[in-house]
């Protein structure tokens, strides 16, 4: 009984023994030097790995920062705060950063903009593409089946009357969005920039008045109100100037005859709206 | 039924129970009437689009060139009748999205322009064939539009010794081309010699499916002095693709990724065929097409033979119009045609129908799970997994679906149709397969 209790302590303490060796000498020739940088960077990103940065996560993201292959701002998430300690950690400067968001433009939700053709397939933007361009009649609107929401690793996109409606809260500005979009209606803006022109349908105005209650038919009357640089006409639409934009006044001063340069706010108060006006009827 | 006759077929595939065709199978071609206006589509083949040689108030004669060849993979366009160019226009196009097109105000005479000199074929070599065929912009008109001559001028390490013309016709509803072999077989017989000399090869076949009899005993009685044989084949979907025809007739497989020609086969159209012998023995381009007007909806379903740039809405009128408002408008067949919005698109070389379908016949489905009976797979003509393809489309895995060699798919619809789930799966596949595409593009 006593010599069945000492051989076993001395069989697992020997086997212990052996083992740790093992480990030891594995670890002492063979092991991977790693930064402690590194975890440290880490530790400061969001950990979200939503791929902002164009890496596959935030690990390698890390790893690029410490070995100098990136700077900090690149990771869109980060609050400004974040990226300076980071900046501080790795000994880099950073200058100020600018903050971006998603914007989706285009204002031609189900009531606006009329469905052309009935759809009957797959619930996703691209496939719906291939199918003669969609069932929307506006060949550059939003197709409204939400490819860009359920691609947002945030939630912050919103589906409201079969259009695309970005909450600037909750964007952090990934643009992860953008690729999913096969109409290329995301675009990654300043978040300052509260107000846009929510059409991106570049045909002539007659053409998107058959089609839609709200396109921007170029009458330039914000262009006219606003200063100098602010808009840019692009071809038979006007665009803000994102560099240059212009503030939230504008909307009034501009009077948009077709109601699609909105505040980002006046927009979601429309949907919602629009929204509640069904669901009443 | 002929005892000779050798019926052959593929494995898999689909047979639609009403096929349809019954509807215009018996009703002979008729020629429509001239319209005062037509509007033709500049692209109508794949590969480039020819370029318009005409502008705005030339007057142009029937059959004279009004668009020309831009490149290899291009073929010209010709005026449908005499008249005055009105100018290019937008049109709704077959594909959903505005198509730009020559719109000819016709002046009634109907005048030909000087035609190109008969060739003798049997003398002829084949440059002088492929030359002629073209010049009379000739193209697949199954379907795919694809340039005749290009499919004549395989790589020279090639060695063709099959030509096949098809004449499965296994989409449902369709005729045309059944009324083209019954009518006019001693074209078609001629057109396929003609094909087969211009590509060099001793080996030409007509192949049909059996459920044309009538055509098939009409080009028996002449086919030995064209030297061209004359196989059956089931009656079965998608007997008519070309893998697929290949197979039947020869037992040969074309590889992944391969062409027709690296198994030594050339396939052209039975109403291609019409039209090469149309071009090399009286020099007439191809500006009509025998299109099978059909549908429940149709008052007198038919097959018409209509010149190109013909609107549907006009198409329509031929027939006598619809008993009721139809919910479906397609341009081909039901299986692989496109559905059209509007009924302003025009004919063009590969409109080889126009179906109309009633709402009971329109299925508006909710796709439920996969039930896993395996009934895609058994389907398939090219022996792929439909329904893992499918699901890993939707799981966004396009890079995986490449090892099920998703690229193979020739998007016959026989899966989609026999899915008891009703799962969109060629849609699936089909935004597997631009996914890869435009991948490979960006690298």
């Amino acid at each position: 009984m006593l010599l069945t209790i000492i051989l076993s302590i001395l069989a697992l303490s020997g086997l212990g023994i052996i083992l740790g060796l093992a480990i030891g000498f594995v670890s002492k020739f063979f092991g991977v030097a790693t930064d402690p940088k590194v975890d440290l960077v880490l530790e400061l990103l969001p950990g979200v790995n939503c791929g902002g940065c164009s890496r596959p996560g935030c690990a390698d993201f890390a790893r690029a920062l410490v070995a100098g292959e990136a700077s900090p701002e690149q990771c869109p998430v980060s609050s400004q705060e974040a990226v300076t300690q980071i900046a501080q950690l790795l000994g880099m400067t950073v200058g100020d950063l600018e903050k971006k968001v998603a914007v989706v433009l285009c204002g031609g939700d189900i009531h606006q903009t009329k469905v052309k053709t009935l759809y009957n397939g797959v619930n996703d933007c691209i496939s719906a593409m291939q199918i003669a361009g969609g069932p929307k009649s506006c060949a550059y609107g939003c197709l409204g089946m939400s490819s860009c929401a359920r691609a947002c690793p945030f939630g912050a996109i919103e589906m409201i009357n079969g259009l695309a409606v970005v909450h600037n809260e909750l964007c952090v500005g990934c643009g992860v969005c953008v690729d999913t979009c096969p109409r290329d209606l995301i675009k990654l803006v300043p978040a300052e920039a509260k107000v846009h022109i929510y059409c991106s349908s570049p045909e002539k105005a007659a053409v998107k008045m058959k089609v839609c209650n709200v396109p921007c038919i170029a009458c330039r009357k914000c262009v006219k109100s606003g200063e100098e640089g602010q808009f840019e006409i692009k071809g038979f639409r006007v665009e803000v100037n994102y560099d240059n934009f212009p503030g939230e006044d504008i909307v009034e001063k501009s009077g948009c005859p077709k109601n699609c340069l909105l505040t980002t706010a006046q927009h979601l108060e429309i949907e919602r709206n629009a929204d509640k006006e069904e669901n009443a009827v | 039924m002929n005892k000779d006759l050798k019926i052959v077929s593929f494995k898999g595939g689909v047979h639609p129970p009403k096929d349809g065709k019954i509807l215009s199978k018996k009703n002979a071609i008729q020629t429509a009437p001239l319209l005062e206006r037509y509007q033709v589509i500049v692209s109508q083949n794949i590969g480039a689009p020819p370029a318009p040689v005409v502008k705005a108030g030339d007057e142009v004669k029937k059959g004279q060139l009004i668009a020309e060849a831009a490149g290899f993979v291009s073929v010209p366009l010709h005026a449908p009748t005499s008249g005055k160019i009105e100018g290019l226009i937008d049109i709704p196009g077959p594909m959903g999205v505005p198509a730009q097109a020559i719109a000819i105000l016709a002046d009634g005479k109907d005048e030909w322009a000087e035609l190109a000199p008969p060739i003798d074929w049997r003398g002829a070599d084949a440059e002088t064939l492929k030359k002629r065929i073209l010049e009379c912009g000739i193209v697949g008109m199954g379907g795919a539009a694809f340039p005749s001559h290009v499919k004549l001028s395989p790589p020279p390490d090639k060695k063709i010794d099959y030509m096949i013309i098809n004449g499965a016709e296994c989409e449902p509803y369709l005729t045309a081309d059944h009324r083209v072999m019954l009518e006019e077989p001693e074209k078609v017989l001629a057109g396929a010699a003609i094909l087969g000399r211009a590509a060099g090869v001793k080996n030409v076949v007509i192949a049909v499916e059996i459920n044309k009899v009538d055509a098939i005993n009409a080009m028996m009685e002449k086919a030995a002095e064209f030297g061209v044989g004359i196989v059956g084949m089931k009656v079965q979907y998608p007997q008519g693709a070309e893998k697929q025809l290949i197979y039947a007739v020869t037992r040969r497989k074309v590889p992944t990724g391969a062409l027709p020609a690296d198994v030594g086969c050339i396939v052209q159209n039975a109403g291609t065929a019409a039209a090469v012998a149309d071009a090399v023995r009286s020099g007439i381009p191809l500006i009509e097409r025998v299109t099978t007007i059909t549908g429940e909806p149709v008052v007198t379903p038919g097959n018409w033979r209509l010149r190109l740039g013909t609107p549907i809405s006009a198409a329509l009128t031929f027939c006598g119009g619809v008993k009721y408002e139809p919910s479906k408008l397609i341009l081909g067949g039901p299986m692989m045609g496109f559905a059209q919005r509007s009924i302003e698109v025009t004919v063009m070389k590969n409109t080889s129908g126009i179906l109309l379908l009633k709402k009971s016949e329109i299925t508006q489905y909710e796709s439920n799970p996969c039930i896993r009976c395996g009934r895609c797979i058994k389907a398939c003509p090219m022996n792929l997994q439909p329904t893992v393809l499918s699901q890993l489309t939707e799981a966004g895995k396009f890079e995986e679906t490449l090892k099920y060699n998703v690229m193979d798919c020739i998007e016959c619809g026989a899966c989609a149709f026999t899915c008891p789930a009703q799962i969109p799966l060629v849609q699936h596949i089909r935004r597997a397969k631009a996914e890869i595409r435009n991948r490979s593009k960006k690298r």
